[in-house]
C-alpha cells in the first residue's frame, strides 16, 4: 500500500474528555482507498472515541486527522458528502415509520440513492411502514446501514455493525461489507467479534487503553503469537513423563483441570514429536487439538487476559 | 455529484419533524390550543382591569393583542421546541443528523420549521378571529407585525436551545421552562400591562426578552405612534437577545446526552 492513495489518517491523535478521562492516548493508522480497516478492541479500549473524530464530530485533543485529504472537523462541508456513518447506536426518532426516517435522510444527502434501494441492500424493504420504535435491535441496525449507504459514500465509517444482530444477520451484513468493499469503498469498522474481523479486514489495529497494542493483516498480528497444542493425559500419566519440553520446541506450558497445554512456535515440529513419543508409549491423547494461534490469542493476549503473558488465568 | 442544497435539506429535516409534531399529542394540544385557551380564560379578568371609558377599551385591546401573540410564541415556539429538542437530543437523533450533511444550524432550523409555520398560521388565525369577532382593528402596518412575529419566533427558538442545555429529560422540560414563562406572563404584559406597574418594576421589565417583541407587535397591530428612536430601541433590544441566545446555544448547547 505503499503507492496507494491514504484516505483516512490518524497521526499521534489524542483524546481528553473536559479536563479528566484521555480516552484515545497517540494513536496512528492510515487506511488505503478500497481496504477494509478493522479497529479492534475490548468496551473502552477507545475504539468509538476514534471513529468520532474521524467522522468529525469532535476534533481531537492531540494529534491530527485526515479523511480524504481533509479535516474532518473543520472541512466537514468538504468531506461528509463523501462518507457514510453508522454509528455504534442509532439516532432514530421511534414515532417516524422505517420509509419516513429514509426520505428524511434521502433529503439531506447529496446523489441519494432511491430509498427503497438502500432498504432493499439490507433487507429491511418490507418493514417500510413500520415505526423504527418497533424494530428489533437488528432491525435497527440494518437501518442506520441504509442511511449511510445512502449517499453511496467512498469512504464508509461502522461503529460495531453487527452488535445486536442474530448469527444470519451478522452473515448478511458481512455480505454487504464485502460487496460494497469489492466495489471500491474504504471501510473502517470497529468490533469487538474478534471473527468479525478476522472474516472481513484486510488490515486491523488492536485497541487497548487507548493505545494501539499492534497492527497489520490479521496473519502479521496473529503471526507473532505461539501456537497451541491441548491434550489429556490417561491416569497414571504425568508431564514429566513426556520428553523434555525444549526437545519439542515448546516455549511454555501450563497444567488445567486435567488437561495440558503447550506453548510453541513450530507447531509442526512439535506435534510431530508429540505424537511420535504417544504412539511409542501406546498413550491416547484425550481429546488432542492443535491449533495456530488465532486472533483470539493475539487479543486476549494484549487485553492481559490471556495466558500467554505468562501471568495464567 | 453536486450537494444537496441547505433548502432541501431543511425541507427534509421540517417535514419529518411535522410529522413527529402531529403524532405527538401533547406537543400538539400545546401547539393548537393552548394559547387559544390562555386567552380565553384571561379575557374576562382584562375587562375588569380597565375600568370604563374607551381609554379602558383600548387597554383591554392592547392586552389581548399581547397575550395572543405572546402565548402563541411562548407555548407554540418555546415550550414545543425544548420538548422537541430534547427529545431528538436523548434518542440521538441530533447526534446521528451530526454526521451527515446538515449544518449545525440547520439541524436545528429544520426541527424548529413546523413549531415556526404552527405559530405563524395561529398569529393569522388570531388576526381573523381578533377582528371578526372581537372588533379589534385590522393591523395597521401589518409589516412590522409580520416582522415582530418573524423575530419572536427566532428568538423563542434560540431561547428555546439554550433551555435544553440545563434540561436532562422531555419530563424535566415542564420544569426548566417555567422560569421564562412565568417571568414572560408577568413581566412581557401578557397578563397586565406594564404602565400599571410601580416603577422601577415596570422600567426593568421592559428589557425582558418578550417585552420589546410585544411592543412591536402592538405598534404593527394596532398603531399607535412609537417613535422611531422607540422602534429602534425595541428592534435592538429583540436583536440583541437574539444574538445572546445565539453565541451562548454555540458555546454551550450539547448534541447528545449526557452520560
Amino acid at each position: 500500500m505503499d503507492s496507494a492513495e491514504k484516505v483516512i489518517e490518524a497521526v499521534g491523535v489524542r483524546r481528553r474528555y473536559g479536563a479528566g478521562f484521555e480516552a484515545v492516548r497517540g494513536v496512528s493508522f492510515e487506511v488505503a482507498r478500497g481496504e477494509l480497516f478493522a479497529l479492534l478492541g475490548t468496551n473502552g479500549a477507545g475504539k468509538t472515541s476514534v471513529m468520532e473524530l474521524l467522522e468529525g464530530l469532535a476534533r481531537p485533543s492531540g494529534g491530527a486527522v485526515r479523511v480524504l485529504g481533509r479535516d474532518p472537523h473543520r472541512e466537514r462541508a468538504r468531506v461528509r458528502p463523501r462518507t457514510g456513518v453508522m454509528l455504534q447506536e442509532g439516532g432514530f426518532a421511534p414515532d417516524l415509520t422505517v420509509g419516513q426516517t429514509v426520505r428524511m435522510w434521502a433529503g439531506c444527502v447529496s446523489g441519494s440513492r432511491p430509498g427503497h434501494e438502500a432498504l432493499e441492500l439490507v433487507g429491511l424493504a418490507q418493514r417500510r411502514d413500520v415505526r423504527v420504535g418497533q424494530l428489533s435491535g437488528g432491525e435497527r441496525r440494518r437501518l442506520d446501514l441504509a442511511l449511510a449507504l445512502l449517499g453511496r459514500p467512498e469512504v464508509l465509517f461502522l461503529d460495531e455493525p453487527t452488535t445486536g444482530l442474530d448469527t444470519q444477520g451478522r452473515h448478511d451484513t458481512w455480505e454487504l461489507v464485502r460487496e460494497l468493499r469489492a466495489g471500491g469503498t474504504t471501510v473502517l469498522l470497529t468490533t469487538h467479534y474478534l471473527e468479525e474481523a478476522e472474516a472481513l479486514a484486510d488490515r486491523l489495529a488492536v485497541l487497548h487503553q487507548g493505545r494501539v497494542m499492534a497492527c497489520g493483516t490479521p496473519a502479521q498480528v496473529t503471526g507473532a503469537r505461539p501456537a497451541r497444542i491441548g491434550f489429556g493425559l490417561p491416569t497414571g500419566w504425568h508431564l514429566g513423563d513426556l520428553p523434555p519440553l525444549p526437545e519439542l520446541a515448546v516455549l511454555a506450558h501450563e497444567e488445567r483441570e486435567g488437561r495440558v497445554l503447550l506453548h510453541t512456535d513450530r507447531l509442526q515440529y512439535s506435534l510431530s514429536a508429540l505424537l511420535r513419543w504417544a504412539d511409542e508409549h501406546d498413550v491416547a491423547l484425550d481429546r488432542l487439538d492443535a491449533r495456530t494461534a488465532s486472533l483470539e490469542e493475539a487479543f486476549l493476549a494484549i487485553a492481559g487476559a490471556g495466558p500467554a503473558d505468562g501471568a495464567g488465568r | 455529484m453536486t450537494a444537496t442544497p441547505a433548502r432541501g435539506r431543511l425541507a427534509a429535516l421540517g417535514r419529518a419533524e411535522a410529522t413527529l409534531l402531529l403524532r405527538n399529542r401533547t406537543a400538539l394540544a400545546t401547539a393548537l390550543l393552548l394559547p387559544a385557551l390562555m386567552v380565553a380564560a384571561w379575557r374576562p379578568a382584562m375587562r375588569g382591569l380597565a375600568p370604563g371609558g374607551a381609554a379602558a377599551t383600548a387597554d383591554a385591546d392592547e392586552l389581548l393583542v399581547s397575550s395572543g401573540i405572546g402565548f402563541i410564541l411562548l407555548f407554540v415556539v418555546y415550550y414545543n421546541l425544548v420538548a422537541a429538542y430534547v427529545a431528538r437530543r436523548e434518542t440521538l437523533v441530533l447526534k446521528r443528523l451530526r454526521t451527515g450533511e446538515p449544518t449545525d444550524l440547520e439541524i436545528l432550523a429544520g426541527t424548529a420549521l413546523p413549531a415556526a409555520a404552527v405559530a405563524v398560521a395561529q398569529c393569522l388565525a388570531l388576526v381573523a378571529a381578533g377582528t371578526a369577532l372581537l372588533h379589534l382593528p385590522l393591523p395597521r402596518r401589518p409589516e412590522l407585525l409580520l416582522v415582530a412575529v418573524a423575530l419572536g419566533v427566532v428568538l423563542m427558538a434560540a431561547l428555546a436551545a439554550l433551555s435544553t442545555v440545563i434540561t436532562r429529560s422531555v419530563e424535566l422540560a415542564q420544569l426548566t421552562t417555567t422560569p421564562l414563562l412565568v417571568v414572560s406572563a408577568l413581566g412581557s404584559g401578557l397578563l397586565l400591562p406594564l404602565s400599571s406597574m410601580p416603577f422601577p418594576l415596570g422600567e426593568v421589565c421592559r428589557w425582558l426578552p418578550l417585552t420589546p417583541v410585544l411592543d412591536l407587535v402592538r405598534a404593527g397591530w394596532l398603531g399607535g405612534t412609537p417613535s422611531a428612536a422607540e422602534l429602534v430601541r425595541e428592534l435592538g433590544a429583540v436583536l440583541a437577545w437574539t444574538l445572546l441566545a445565539v453565541f451562548a446555544v454555540h458555546r454551550w448547547f450539547r448534541w447528545e446526552p449526557r452520560r
